[in-house]
């Protein structure tokens, strides 16, 4: 029983196997986190680095975290005050770590396929967390294991992906893992946000009004609004927006039904998700974040492990 | 492939290790049942089935422990994962860790390992049904043993169970 990969770089590379072998897996580790020690041997002979190009809260703690109670070294590295400033490229910061004995390497970093370029000109495992516009892989994990550990499995679930469909990651790479499990998906939002042919690419339905996709789903998987990332206007207003797309309390009474409301987070309080919706308890937010350090966990172990070619 | 205990032998056996369990832990006073996952799991039962006929089923505490975390050859190729469920503390509690086949004491050093993350138990103790005598690689032996056998290193022992494989059999290969 291993991957079928030897780095994670995004959930397309991923075999449905894989997937199911990794929310397997994360379960096992979830009963560790239970425990009065957190912590298990298992890595205590792999170092990793965690290099992060671009800024991140909850990615890079609960990879730090899922490291530390895998008992594997770990080194950060954040690009202010590093020699990137300097002008040194990627590849040569990354052979440069990667002497000093590194086996393993999480990257974040805003160029859309800095994690594959890696992969392909070093010898170490690579974990995608976050690249561009393109994939965050372990996000979509953690959602899937979230959904999994509260509707019971994916298959035949249904999925609303709500907001900037175009710039986020983890839209994509959720799209990816649901279809691959056989969850359906509707991406809603401002047309202005959701790419053309998106249901062509991705056999997923596209819906922009999103009273009508939160009376389709099962679950909403509300995405923040990059402010960082909107550099054309693509919405008039972050108060236009909220009113035609914000997920209130209001709204979500209006339904016949209780839906399960996640988020990546950060939140943009107010804007993409209402204050009394984010801590409601149909929110489960805070439990995503609890998995991600299991499902981190899961990854670094199968990948530090494998045979695999 | 010959047989060293067949079905009636190994109930028998059975039988006879709940009742030295018990001998020396009446009623269970502060005493808890580990079974080591995957094939410790069905000695365990087993001998937790016997031990209801004696002792009240609420005062029998029977948790399930994983290993693979904790092996020392975990980097040589990933091993399966199993449930570990230890649904109460062993803090000051008598541990009695239940496993089918003693071999080289691997698998015991890193139960022993894995246990004290879950606390400071006061005592362990090991029941193994199988001994495989003069193989051992670690300082490690067994409190309460079925039946000890000698081996030599090309040869198998294969315990077969009624749920998983159909029969109850002990057999060396």
């Amino acid at each position: 029983m291993q991957l079928s990969t030897k780095h994670l770089l995004g959930i397309r590379d991923l075999q449905p196997s894989d997937i199911q072998l990794i929310l397997d897996t994360t379960s096992q580790f979830k009963e560790v986190l239970q425990r009065p020690i957190k912590k298990v041997p298992t890595l205590r002979d792999v170092t990793i680095v965690n290099l992060f190009y671009e800024s991140s809260t909850r990615t890079r703690i609960s990879f730090e975290l899922a490291e530390k109670r895998l008992s594997a070294d770990t080194i950060n590295f954040t690009t202010s005050g590093s020699s990137v400033s300097k002008g040194e490229t990627l590849l040569d910061t990354v052979n440069n770590i990667l002497s000093m004995k590194v086996d393993m390497v999480v990257l974040r970093h805003s160029a859309s396929g800095a994690p594959h370029f890696l992969a392909k000109h070093v010898p170490a495992a690579i974990v995608n967390a976050g690249d561009g516009i393109n994939e965050h892989p372990t996000q979509a994990l953690l959602d899937a294991f979230s959904i999994r550990e509260h509707l019971g499995e994916i298959k035949g679930k249904k999925v609303a992906i709500i907001g900037d469909i175009m710039h986020s990651r983890v839209a994509l790479s959720n799209i990816y893992l649901l279809k691959k499990m056989g969850a359906e998906v509707t991406v809603a939002g401002p047309p202005t946000l959701i790419p053309k042919y998106m249901k062509e690419a991705f056999d997923v339905r596209v819906e922009y009004n999103l009273k009508k996709a939160l009376e389709w789903c099962d679950v909403a998987n509300v995405l923040r609004i990059q402010l960082e990332r909107q550099n054309q206007v693509l919405f008039s207003s972050l108060r236009e927006y909220s009113l035609a797309y914000g997920v209130t309390k209001k709204i979500l009474d209006s339904l016949d039904k209780r839906i399960m409301i996640m988020h990546p987070g950060p939140i943009n309080r107010g804007v993409e998700l209402d204050s009394d919706v984010a801590d409601s308890k149909q929110s489960v937010i805070l439990q995503q974040v609890e998995n991600g350090v299991a499902v981190r966990m899961a990854i670094l172990y199968l990948l530090s492990g494998g045979k695999a070619e | 492939m010959k047989t060293i205990l067949n079905a009636q032998q190994l109930a028998i056996t059975l039988q006879r290790l709940s009742h030295q369990i018990l001998e020396n832990h009446i009623d269970l006073e502060n005493t808890v049942l580990i079974g080591i996952q995957p094939r410790g799991i069905y000695v365990s039962d087993r001998i937790v089935e016997q031990i209801k006929r004696q002792v009240t089923a609420e005062k029998i505490q029977y948790g399930k422990l994983d290993i693979t975390f904790y092996r020392d050859d975990v980097r040589q190729g990933l091993h399966t994962l199993n449930q570990t469920d230890i649904p109460f503390t062993i803090e000051n509690k008598n541990v009695i860790l239940i496993d089918d086949v003693l071999y080289t004491g691997r698998t015991i050093r890193a139960a022993l390992d894995a246990l004290l993350d879950f606390g400071r138990p006061s005592k362990v103790e090991l029941c193994t049904l199988i001994d495989r005598r003069f193989s051992r690689q670690l300082p490690i032996q067994a409190d309460y043993i079925g039946k000890s056998i000698d081996s030599i290193i090309t040869q198998k022992v294969k315990v077969f169970w009624n749920e998983k494989d159909g029969r109850d059999e002990v057999s060396l290969l």
